[in-house]
């Protein structure tokens, strides 16, 4: 089962690779990872994409609370929860491609960020099926770099009418 | 008034009630041993090898429930400390450790000395912290006291750049620690206190299993009230041995991998576990289905990922022990009702007994050769449970925890988690220096003693008058044991021989020298220790093939317990069969030769 979770923490030289560390000492997975200052500085958000059963999960969640640069921890499974990831597809044009690869861009409205004489980079944010669908309709045009920052997530306002 | 690094270093020291360091010195804190020498409210243990101070802390921090502090330089002085790190981690000893670190400037540069020990010492701390500007050093010494010795304790490390220590800044000691991550939970939740207590009134069969979080949260006295309040037997983990009496007749002795038959069987036939400051380790557990497949568990511990981590939990509480015990106490006397039916404990106790007279804990005795066990229950009637024990890893350490009997979790030193050989002498030693007048012995091997035999000359100059006694098998005695029960008798490399000779060896560094070779004179070379000043090395050599039992197969369940070696009344050790000798070294029992 995978599962997101959303940290804030200390941010600190060391607070990453603490971080890493523990799931790798410990055997557990990393699908993905994402880690950024927030609005006060002093603490950083991490979004971490993982899986495992439930007893593994809890032991995920506890031992993360343990470690005493972590502040907070949130499970977003069973809540409710915006998640995006961007991702820069660098791919192949020959002429006859271009109009193709166009038609792809717009329909995931997504955007052309950089071109040359033979390739585009697209840079799509989404959720990570809209990504997924969007690296698959561009693969036969021939991908040359792929990278993807990982999931980040944030609670949704359950109350929207003030 | 501006300080120094040095001398903020100190001046916290004494804030924080430290009397005691132990340490080594090198280049980059060559400043601060200059400050050292120069003021006279810290006493510096200088050990012969810095896994020693760290062995020493530990022994220190566990006879006194106090944070032991360490001192060393960087480099190879501050990565001999990982060892010890780990240990204290493994089993909650709050040490502070700091370790000296070459100049901020040349942080990073592969300068003379500089080992990355914050990156090396991240998965066996609590917490560690690098300091790089004199101006944070009085707070992070605040925060790594605090956080080694809130929670759950464990080793936190200071790292100090040489500059660091000569750089000057206005003092100033904070007097409280806020941490917003940090906020160890000590008061149980109420509503599982009465789940468990209403579980506590349901059950006929009840078993508190008690492990090394009684004796860091000082509970030995809500654990015995609680244990009569509810009429209830109970057995420790190997870190838990003392936190309640082992002299009490509720007590089953040690449960586990070498414990009581009747303490493993009581725990298989329970219909209540009530885990107090245990994490239910495999050497505890066995096989884990099989462990306590009929009861219901409540798990008390402070750290929660102790809870669930390995084992189904009933009813989960975290908190710290000794305020959850009384909370639980509270609630249970609260109600006028009766906790339990008398019938029903006394049919418990009695069945108890019969496991007890099924499979007592025993050995064969015999008038030729020492047998270990023998040496381990003489200690104990000599000194009466009252003696500071430490030990070393292997089969003396378990014949150590199986026939003393503690009364005090403070009294009992001994590396659990990691089983670090090495650990029992400069432990003592720590526990010496903290209680100057209290007998202080080490039961150690020929093999574990070796790892740390240099801290001797620690011993002799700091006046630490240790007893340390070796029960002499000549071999790796525990590994030995495996190879013979599951290798088919194949000693690969797990003879140790007959050197060095001990006696000498305790002469060289100008301790005393014992030795036994004849069970008539094992009393009589105990006392003579006992009633010398100085340091002693007692050896005494103990039946080369004697075993630890009972003892539960490697992936076999706790009620699967093997009494003595195969084809072999209970005890009787292993005898030499044709042909196979050739395999086996030669065993002579004088050792080195004894002396008139
Ligand atoms: C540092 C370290 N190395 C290796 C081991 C593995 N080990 C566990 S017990 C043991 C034998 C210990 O021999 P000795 O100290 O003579 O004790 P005995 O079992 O003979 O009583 C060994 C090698 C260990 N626990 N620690
Ligand atoms: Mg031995």
């Amino acid at each position: 089962m995978i599962h997101i979770l959303s940290l804030k923490v200390e941010n600190r030289a060391g607070a990453l690779s603490r971080i890493a560390g523990l799931f790798s000492a410990r055997g557990f997975n990393i699908d993905s990872l994402s880690v950024a200052p927030t609005a006060d500085p002093s603490v950083s958000a991490m979004t971490i994409v993982t899986h495992g059963d439930d007893a593994i999960i809890e032991q995920i969640t506890k031992q993360l609370n343990k470690l005493i640069d972590v502040i907070k921890v949130v499970d977003a499974q069973g809540r409710n929860y915006v998640h995006r990831e961007t991702a820069l597809i660098k791919i192949h044009t020959r002429p006859e491609d271009r109009a193709e690869a166009l038609r792809v861009v717009d329909i995931f409205r997504a955007n052309v960020v950089d071109s040359s004489p033979n390739s585009y980079t697209v840079e799509i944010t989404g959720d990570s099926e809209k990504v997924d669908a969007i690296i698959n309709l561009l693969r036969p045009l021939g991908i040359k770099d792929l990278v993807r920052t990982g999931k980040v997530a944030v609670t949704r306002e359950l109350n929207k009418n003030p | 008034m501006k300080l120094t690094g040095s001398e903020i270093l100190v001046e916290c020291l004494k804030r924080e009630g430290v009397d005691t360091v132990f340490g080594y010195p090198g280049g980059v804190v060559l400043g601060l041993y200059d400050y050292l020498y120069r003021q006279t409210h810290l006493r510096h243990v200088l050990c012969r090898h810095e896994q020693g101070a760290m062995h020493m802390a530990e022994g220190y921090a566990r006879a006194t429930g106090k944070v032991g502090t360490v001192l060393v330089t960087s480099g190879p002085g501050a990565t001999n400390t990982v060892t010890g790190l780990t240990d204290a981690l493994m089993d909650s000893v709050p040490l502070v450790v700091f370790t000296g670190q070459v100049p901020t400037q040349l942080l990073g540069n592969d300068a003379f000395q500089e080992a990355d020990i914050i990156g090396i010492t991240i998965s066996c701390t609590k917490y560690n912290f690098l300091v790089k500007r004199v101006e944070d050093l009085a707070r992070t010494i605040k925060e790594a006291y605090h956080l080694a010795a809130s929670g759950r304790p464990g080793p936190v490390l200071i790292d100090l750049p040489k500059d660091v220590t000569f750089a000057q800044t206005e003092f100033s000691y904070p007097d409280s620690v806020y941490l917003r991550s940090y906020n160890p939970t000590i008061e149980g939740n109420k509503g599982q206190i009465k789940k468990a207590a209403k579980a506590v009134r349901q059950a006929k069969r009840p078993v508190l299993y008690t492990g090394g979080g009684v004796v860091a949260s000082g509970a030995s006295a809500e654990l015995t009230r609680l244990a009569g309040l509810i009429r209830c037997p109970v057995t420790s983990t190997l870190m838990g041995l003392g936190g309640f009496s082992g002299s009490d007749p509720r007590f089953l002795g040690m449960l586990g991998m070498h414990g009581t038959y009747k303490a493993n069987m009581a725990m298989y036939e329970s219909d209540l576990v009530i885990a107090v400051g245990a994490r239910f380790d495999d050497r505890v557990t066995g096989k884990v289905d099989d462990f306590v497949p009929n009861a219901k568990i409540i798990h008390i511990d402070i750290d929660p990922t102790s809870i669930r981590k390995n084992i189904r939990v009933d009813i989960p509480i975290v908190g710290d022990v000794a305020h959850v015990l009384r909370t639980l106490i509270e609630v249970l006397e609260a109600n006028d009702e009766p906790i339990y039916v008398d019938a029903e404990r006394a049919a418990w106790e009695a069945r108890i007994a019969e496991l007890d007279a099924e499979h007592p804990l025993g050995y064969t005795h015999s008038d030729e050769v020492i047998k270990p066990q023998s040496v381990v229950e003489k200690l104990y009637a000599l000194t009466q449970g009252r003696a500071i024990v430490s030990t070393d890893v292997g089969q003396h350490q378990m014949w150590t925890a199986q026939y003393y009997h503690f009364e005090s979790g403070r009294d009992w030193l001994t590396s659990g988690g990691l089983g670090t050989m090495g650990y029992g002498f400069p432990a003592a030693l720590g526990a010496q220096a903290a209680h100057p007048d209290r007998l202080v012995i080490t039961v150690s091997g020929d093999g574990s003693f070796q790892m740390n035999i240099q801290e001797l000359a620690t011993a002799v100059v700091n006046d630490l008058p240790v007893k340390v006694v070796i029960l002499n098998n000549r071999y790796l005695g525990m590994v030995r044991q495996w190879q013979q029960l599951f290798y088919e008798e194949r000693y690969s490399h797990s003879y140790l021989a007959t050197t060095p000779d001990f006696v000498k060896v305790a002469e060289a560094y100008g301790a005393l020298g014992l030795r036994a070779t004849k069970p008539s004179e094992v009393e009589g070379v105990l006392l003579a220790a006992f009633r010398h000043k100085g340091p002693v090395v007692v050896d005494i050599l103990t039946d080369p093939m004697e075993n630890v039992y009972p003892m539960v197969p490697a992936g076999a369940a706790n009620h699967q317990m093997v009494f003595c070696d195969p084809d072999q009344t209970p005890g009787a050790g292993l005898k030499q069969k044709d042909g196979q000798g050739a395999k086996t070294p030669p065993l002579p029992l004088t050792g080195g030769g004894a002396r008139p």
